[in-house]
């Protein structure tokens, strides 16, 4: 079914536009690339006088810089477990049961990346206000962790959906409890669901930047090192060289996840074939 | 193996937990959606209501302090000109940036949904979301680069000759601007590169749903391919368009940070609302900011679902 699409051939205009397209969206990261060796450091001026590897060697010397990944990697960590813990319970609920009340629920899942980052942010952090709560890597997590959940939710929910429920049905009439099911039955089932979700929650957490904005006080994240950087520049060339640094890390966990999920989707399908 | 299963269940404190969770069903579904509820519930919902009530407040003008009596001032003082201006502006943005990621991502989606397949599909795949997932700041730094006075486009534009071009692009009152980085063409064009895989990937959703048969159909009764197109094809493939255009349009609405780092110095809803809850201090007035996006998306949401946009999300 799917091997007609091979012959078929597409009109010239629509691949130029296609790749047209693609490049759009690559070729500005491969530019960050050349300009984080550009001897250059005041400007950005194109082409490069000249190309130097010193900016890796500068960034590296620079304690600011780990201490802001060091921050971020720990605020991911923690509300990549959070949202993986609620969001599967959700997702059990959802996914098996009808009850009044479903339609609004999970689409109070969803709220959080449905609207724009901005309300999240500046609601969380009137209300830690309004409670006296002082801003720490505390309430960074709090904030990221309320999206998260979605990213897990979507991928368990569906994993579980594929799941016949006669699975559970068998395990327990085999003897075993809830907790033996869950354990040898459930776990195993949704577990590439959950690492998937986990890693796409940890990949937007490291790089969330609107909602911390709000509700950091005087931790600074590694977007946040980023955005500072933006608005005042203080020594280009080395924030060059740390967006290559986090385009290098968040590619490769990506790749990773999108050929697990293909790899998991395609057992599936293959059953056909 | 068969042994192993005759042997009598244990009946320990766990088993009867769970055979009596078993028993009522409407207990575990409780338990279960307990803790996201009362997370989502209370931290989200809770604040975000908290928010919205703040909107009913006033500010004193004199003392700038916050007076906790319900009024509809805050919302009187978002109708002057120069706030509606605000708002109308960001609109504007968000649905320019919403038709040209249209634009721009049907052919690929159209692509990679019908002439793409095995690992060519993988990699069309991947080179849409990867851009998705990596660094929002990134992307938007990369951009700063190329617009930049000294970058490559002007660069570009000296190599083949087309200065002129550049220049009277620049000169176009209101979009226009000193140089790229800081005009709306530069806040447009980051807007759209930021947020087109959003778009790509229902519109490719919808029309993998197309099905071949319909196709054939088409062709069968003698429409040439145009006409399948726009009389089978295309109307298929719209509720994919109106899902992708919430994202383009509600994260356009709310980004505060693109306009900060590229653009002019008019501002846009999201600066404004920083700025009021921030330096200024008008927490009020932020909120009543706030009730605009959520007023806007309400509206738009509700049009999508009549639209049938939530099936090919």
């Amino acid at each position: 079914m799917r091997s007609d699409a091979a012959k078929r051939k597409a009109p010239r205009a629509l691949s130029i536009a296609a790749i047209a397209g693609l490049l759009f969206l690559h070729l500005p990261l491969a530019l960050i690339l050349l300009y984080a060796f550009s001897t250059e450091d005041a400007s950005y001026e194109f082409p490069p006088p000249g190309l130097t590897l010193r900016w890796f060697a500068v960034a590296w010397d620079r304690q600011d810089i780990w201490d802001a990944i060091a921050l971020s990697l720990r605020v991911a960590a923690s509300s990549t477990l959070i949202a993986m813990l609620l969001g599967s319970l959700a997702a059990a609920a959802m996914s098996r049961t009808r009850f009044f009340g479903r339609e609004s629920i999970s689409l109070l899942i969803i709220l959080p990346i449905a609207l724009p980052g901005i309300l999240t942010g500046i609601s969380l952090r009137s209300a830690f206000n309004l409670g006296g709560i002082s801003f720490s890597v505390w309430t960074i997590m709090l904030g990221h962790a309320t999206f998260c959940v979605v990213m897990v939710y979507n991928n368990v929910v569906a994993r579980f959906r594929r799941m016949p429920s006669s699975w559970i049905e068998a395990s327990m009439d085999l003897g075993a409890d809830g907790f033996q099911t869950f354990r040898h039955v459930v776990l195993p089932n949704i577990a590439t669901a959950l690492l998937v979700g986990g890693m796409l929650a940890f990949a937007l957490s490291f790089d969330e930047v609107i909602v911390t904005t709000f509700t950091a006080g005087q931790q600074t994240t590694l977007p946040i090192w980023m955005l500072t950087e933006l608005v005042r520049p203080r020594q280009r060339p080395v924030t060059n060289v740390v967006a290559v640094f986090v385009i290098a890390v968040t590619f490769a966990p990506l790749v990773v996840a999108q050929l697990l999920a293909r790899r998991t989707e395609g057992t599936s399908e293959s059953g056909l074939r | 193996m068969t042994t192993a299963l005759r042997v009598p269940p244990t009946q320990g404190f766990g088993r009867r937990i769970s055979t009596a969770l078993l028993l009522r069903p409407k207990l575990l579904l409780a338990l279960l959606l307990l803790p996201p509820l009362l997370w989502l519930g209370v931290i989200y919902l809770g604040s975000m209501l908290a928010l919205l009530i703040q909107s009913f407040f006033s500010i004193d003008e004199f003392s700038g302090m916050i007076q906790r009596s319900l009024t509809l001032r805050t919302y009187g003082e978002l109708l002057r000109p120069a706030h509606l201006d605000i708002i109308l502006r960001t609109a504007a943005m968000a649905a320019a940036v919403t038709l040209a990621s249209a634009v721009l991502a049907f052919p690929i989606a159209y692509y990679m949904a019908r002439y793409a397949s095995g690992r060519a599909k993988t990699v069309f795949y991947l080179a849409v979301m990867l851009p998705l997932w990596s660094s929002y700041l990134v992307r938007v730094y990369a951009w700063k680069l190329i617009l930049a006075k000294e970058g490559i486009v002007t660069w570009i534009a000296a190599e083949l000759g087309v200065e002129n071009w550049l220049e009277a692009l620049l000169s176009i009152p209101v979009i226009g601007g000193a140089a790229l980085s800081v005009s709306y063409i530069g806040t447009f064009t980051v807007f759209v590169y930021i947020w087109l895989p959003f778009m790509i990937l229902p519109i490719q959703a919808a029309l993998e749903r197309v099905p071949q048969s319909m196709i054939e159909a088409s062709a069968d009764l003698g429409a040439p391919p145009h006409r399948t197109f726009r009389n089978v094809i295309l109307p298929l493939a719209f509720p994919g368009v109106v899902a992708g255009s919430i994202f383009t349009f509600s994260l356009t609405l709310g980004d505060y940070i693109i306009p900060q780092i590229i653009g002019s110095s008019r501002l846009f809803l999201g600066q404004v609302v920083y700025i009021q809850q921030g330096t200024a201090g008008n927490i009020p007035l932020a909120a009543a900011f706030c009730v605009v996006p959520i007023v806007v998306m309400s509206i738009y949401l509700s049009a999508a679902k009549r639209l049938g946009a939530f099936d090919a999300l």
